[in-house]
């Protein structure tokens, strides 16, 4: 009887526990909600929708902010795709193991360097020589920006790009040896356009990943809400939704209108981050139980 | 025998050992561009903090506004931030991950639990700063403290710890569990002294890489635990606290005049922690390999 209780109370526990991710979700939802929707009210949708942020007149157009997020979230990943899903399939198809053994723990490291390092770093090193190649008033640009994004977003892309490319059935490769193609062949003609759909998924979770980020971004885009205006704009200064809400959270008035609007972006920035790791996490799912069905078959 | 080499697989005018050898430096080629610029931060902290650290840096409290002395208040509040997360986060994951391998069925809640999880994994961090303030500073009233910077980080944390968790459970073999009940154990008791066990090098792989992330993290404790100067060391979960990832970024942007090498430094304390916990993540989980019997 004893026994029963207690086997009862930790099963009990342990589903209750088990159940709590669900409950934070809904509770991170429900206050930004509750802090962020006021916003709605205080400023009009038309005003949200303008292209000057300027909080001290009461200015809270978030044109200027989407468009820093998309700009640097748009070039890191410019850049963080050819050398992800490059590295990936190197370290996947090609590299000998030993060389494995040195590449994919340096790719860990990258993965564990906090965000805060990698912007001390570009505010050091990489600023300085992107004033000095480029003869700009300052080295604090959308460009610098994605470049640090590129580096945190590609440990992400590197592993799950190389999942992708690991869960290609062998009878793949066996079914385009057989029909005498070369190694490249295989990768290239093959290996790569079966596992497209899990590319795809690292590439969109490396965007998340890029979107989130703050403190790096933050350090070294300068800040400045500007609109983007042509090519110009990736060598200015620029500021995204992420470093609006960490630079500015610290001095307002918990309760006032600029308190709400910075609530209301980061509305914004959960139901991104929503939309692309629901979508990517349905189509590493439905990747893995089909070529788990074509393995068995 | 013929058609086999003269299929097309891309362009027939170039030789196909050409296209393959040219293909394959290439991805050499970006392979390196990824990995050189690694290297080469870790080397140049390292080289350029090395000079910095000493006896003093590591536990003499900070002097005239930050410019001299040590940072022991921002180490030993970078490690409170820790304890406090891994007090929430490891019990709270285990039980999840418990659920996730040995209770829970294929049924419409699980996928549900499922989807949340992936959602927490994705919260931008500077969003999980928000929540914190909202729920944890401000509903229920526990002000910046290290409290509600850990409350934060913990929620944060906790879908790594699930989710390696359930993948360290599930990879112990199902006899296991037969045993286990075939010898009149209960479930919970099969669980605790056969599976857990088993799947624990997994597990406490997967909880210092959730706490490392956590530990070098700075959005999230930007609003609701950390402070830039404290005159002495934290004494109660109620207090604020400095800690190495928000110190560095106010030192590198906000205040001018700050001693390069008390940069330098500080940025080098925090990466041997966050990699002496990657270190010692990669060095459990290669021995658990060399060791298992199944």
């Amino acid at each position: 009887m004893n026994k029963k209780f207690q086997e009862n109370l930790i099963s009990n526990a342990i589903r209750i526990a088990g159940s709590s991710s669900i409950i934070f979700i809904l509770l991170i939802f429900l206050f930004l909600l509750r802090e962020g929707l006021p916003a709605l009210t205080e400023v009009a949708p038309k005003d949200l929708f303008n292209t000057r942020w300027y909080p001290i007149e009461g200015l809270f157009g978030l044109l200027p902010l989407l468009s820093g997020s998309l700009i640097v979230t748009v070039f890191s990943i410019l850049i963080a795709l050819p050398l992800g899903v490059g590295t990936a399939i190197y370290i996947g198809e090609i590299a000998p193991r030993r060389v494995n053994e040195i590449l994919k723990p340096t790719i860990e490291i990258l993965a564990g360097i906090p965000s805060v390092v990698l912007g001390f770093i570009g505010i050091l090193v990489l600023s300085p020589f992107m004033r000095e190649t480029f003869n700009l008033p300052t080295g604090l640009t959308a460009f610098t920006g994605a470049f640090l994004l590129a580096l945190i977003s590609i440990p992400t892309i590197v592993s799950i790009a190389e999942d992708a490319l690991y869960a290609v059935p062998k009878t793949y490769r066996d079914a385009a040896y057989a029909l005498g193609a070369s190694q490249w062949q295989v990768i290239w003609g093959v290996v790569v356009p079966a596992a497209r759909t899990g590319i795809l998924t690292a590439v969109m979770l490396g965007v998340g990943r890029s979107l989130g980020e703050t403190m790096a971004v933050m350090m070294v885009t300068g800040n400045a809400p500007t609109m983007f205006s042509g090519l110009n704009s990736f060598i200015s200064p620029i500021r995204t939704m992420t470093a609006t809400i960490a630079s500015e959270m610290g001095e307002v008035a918990s309760g006032s209108t600029h308190y709400h609007v910075l609530f209301f972006i980061g509305i914004l920035l959960f139901i991104f981050s929503l939309i692309i790791n629901v979508s990517s996490a349905n189509s590493i799912k439905k990747r893995t139980a089909k070529s788990r069905a074509q393995v068995v078959s | 025998m013929k058609a086999a080499n003269d299929l097309d697989w891309g362009n027939p005018t170039l030789n196909k050992k050409t296209i393959q050898a040219l293909g394959f430096t290439l991805l050499r080629l970006i392979s390196l561009l990824t990995v050189l610029p690694i290297l080469g931060i870790v080397v140049y902290i390292a080289v350029k903090g090395g000079s910095s650290i000493s006896w003093e840096f590591l536990t003499a409290m900070p002097r005239d506004g930050m410019r001299a002395g040590g940072i022991l208040p921002a180490i030993v509040g970078t490690f409170y931030l820790m304890l406090g997360t891994a007090a929430f986060s490891i019990p709270l994951g285990l039980a999840a991950g418990i659920y996730l391998s040995e209770y829970s069925n294929d049924n419409s809640w699980t996928r549900l639990l499922r989807i949340a999880i992936i959602s927490l994994a994705g919260v931008p961090s500077v969003v999980y700063g928000l929540f914190g303030l909202g729920l944890f500073v401000l509903f229920f009233k526990f002000g910046i403290s290290i409290l509600s910077a850990s409350l934060t980080l913990s929620i944060m944390t906790l879908p790594v710890i699930i989710s390696t968790t359930e993948e360290a459970m599930r990879s112990v073999p199902y006899q296991f569990r037969i045993v286990g009940v075939s010898l009149g154990g209960t479930q919970w008791q099969t669980i605790r002294k056969l599976i857990l066990p088993q799947a624990l090098p997994g597990i406490i792989t997967g909880i210092i890489l959730g706490l490392e992330r956590a530990v070098g993290e700075t959005a999230p404790i930007l609003f609701t635990g950390a402070t830039f100067f404290l005159p002495r060391l934290p004494s109660s979960p109620m207090d604020a606290t400095m800690a190495l990832p928000y110190h560095i970024f106010v030192i590198s942007t906000q205040v001018p005049g700050m001693p390069i090498q008390i940069q330098y430094g500080t940025v080098l304390v925090l990466m041997v922690f966050v990699l002496g916990m990657n270190l010692a993540a990669s060095l459990i989980r290669s021995r658990a390999r060399a060791r298992r019997q199944w």
